[in-house]
């Protein structure tokens, strides 16, 4: 016999389920309880930088939209600055949480475009924002990662882009630029399936 | 800012994999691909903060944060545990959210057409924070069993959705919790995602009579437990390496 080992073991996941939108977003779901809903302005006013706008869509394995996700982001301000690992903006809080349209299944984001933050190693990581995301059906939620098409050259170094063997799955992570707007579709399966991580 | 310390790596094996064939939904929404490992960098070991500000002292009282006539229908009781890491160390002010249906196991959902009745004093979600020893607790009264769609006769065992945040991004989690002696847990085909019988025990929450109001409201005690930091007695990773 052996000393027994005395970590916890982690709560295990259970899917959010299909009204994930009354506990995390009622207010977006039309249901009107609480005094201020959380996530809902991911920069705040102050914000330094610039402002951007992101759509997209997460489909399933059958290319069909998936209505019911809800979608969770993370990110640093302009300058590299996470919220709690330095000084930021008064108002910047780097995350939100957005649901889509019920019909449509297309969600948008307004926020700023992050600077970059240092990686493991001595350089610098490509700007990018963390998105989690769960709904009925995702049994542990998915953690991605959103890159920027006008940003090539820092995306070709960065160190989590190049982890990714296939290159051609590289580009599932970059959102595209038109106009104003970055296009940011997330698949959950088959064709260009999107890269996932177990972080 | 040195970087805060690595998490322990999450144990798949204890959580469900994406593809779950008897919980029909996960098969077209499930990642056919590997996720791939990481090591963490910040953007994974940082998170959101939240504080009184942002919580209201009635949003986790679901007996009182929505009632409009008098009080819901159905059995009242309060919830409590702690959110610990798998250190057993509490987590202090972080954001636990619950959601869940009403006693006749309806939700107030625009998507929701069962035939219970909605309850018009009852919104079902609540929100709150750990306090420094990383206690929570809410006040709702227990959720119905309801049917849904996977098989024909499908029920789901009486339950609440929790989400909970934890430091860091890569400790989120969402899981649900079920009430001790419910025989349809060992048949629901979600609970059953999970591989390990120990796993499942994790999600029952325990009857609790030393945490009721006696003459008011039985009680159940659920603690969550989040992703464990290292130790970092140690640097293997010096700067500059």
């Amino acid at each position: 016999m052996v000393q027994k080992l005395d970590y916890r073991k982690e709560t295990p996941s259970q899917t959010a389920g299909p009204y994930v939108h009354i506990g995390l977003a009622p207010g977006d779901a039309g249901f009107d309880i609480y005094r201020q809903e959380l996530g809902r302005d991911i920069a705040g006013p102050r914000a330094q930088g610039e402002r951007i706008e992101i759509q997209g869509q997460v489909s399933d394995g059958a290319g069909a939209p998936i209505k019911d996700v809800l979608i969770e982001a993370w990110q640093a301000n302009a300058a590299g600055i996470y919220p709690g690992c330095g000084d930021v903006e008064p108002g910047f809080r780097g995350w939100g949480r957005v649901i889509p349209d019920f019909e449509t299944g297309e969600w948008s984001i307004s926020t700023v475009k992050p600077g970059r933050v240092k990686g493991r190693g001595p350089g610098l990581m490509a700007p990018h924002i963390s998105f989690w995301m769960v709904a009925r059906g995702i049994n542990v939620g998915l953690n991605t990662r959103l890159y920027f098409s006008d940003e090539a050259e820092a995306n070709k170094a960065d160190p989590i882009l190049n982890l990714i063997e296939q290159a051609d799955r590289r580009d599932t992570l970059v959102a595209r630029r038109d106009g104003d707007v970055y296009r940011f579709d997330i698949r959950l399966q088959g064709d260009k399936e999107t890269v996932f991580f177990d972080v | 800012m040195t970087q805060p310390p690595d998490l322990y790596q999450r144990d798949r094996d204890w959580h469900p994999p994406a593809y779950t064939q008897n919980y029909k939904t996960s098969v077209s929404r499930s990642p056919k691909n590997a996720l791939l490992s990481l090591e963490s960098t910040l953007s994974e070991l940082s998170g959101p903060t939240f504080g009184h500000s942002d919580v209201d002292p009635l949003d986790n009282d679901l007996i009182r944060n929505y009632a409009k006539t008098g009080d819901p229908i159905g059995e009242r009781i309060i919830l409590h545990g702690r959110v610990l890491d798998e250190n057993g160390k509490p987590v202090p002010n972080t954001l636990v959210e619950i959601w869940q249906a009403n006693a006749g196991g309806r939700y107030r959902h625009k998507k929701d057409t069962y035939l219970a009745a909605i309850d018009p004093n009852f919104g079902g979600c609540g929100r709150t924070l750990t306090d420094e020893h990383g206690c929570y607790r809410f006040r709702t009264i227990k959720p119905g069993a309801y049917p849904w769609r996977n098989w024909i006769n499908s029920w789901r065992p009486a339950h609440i959705h929790v989400s909970v945040f934890g430091p860091s991004f890569a400790q989120r989690l969402i899981t649900q919790l079920y009430f001790e002696g419910d025989p349809l847990i060992a048949k629901c085909p979600i609970v059953n995602t999970i591989p390990d019988q120990r796993a499942i025990d994790q999600l029952v929450a325990a009857l609790d009579l030393n945490a009721t109001v006696p003459l008011d409201s039985i009680a159940y005690k659920f603690d969550i437990v989040l992703r464990g930091h290292r130790s970092t007695y140690f640097e293997n990773r010096p700067e500059g390496n």
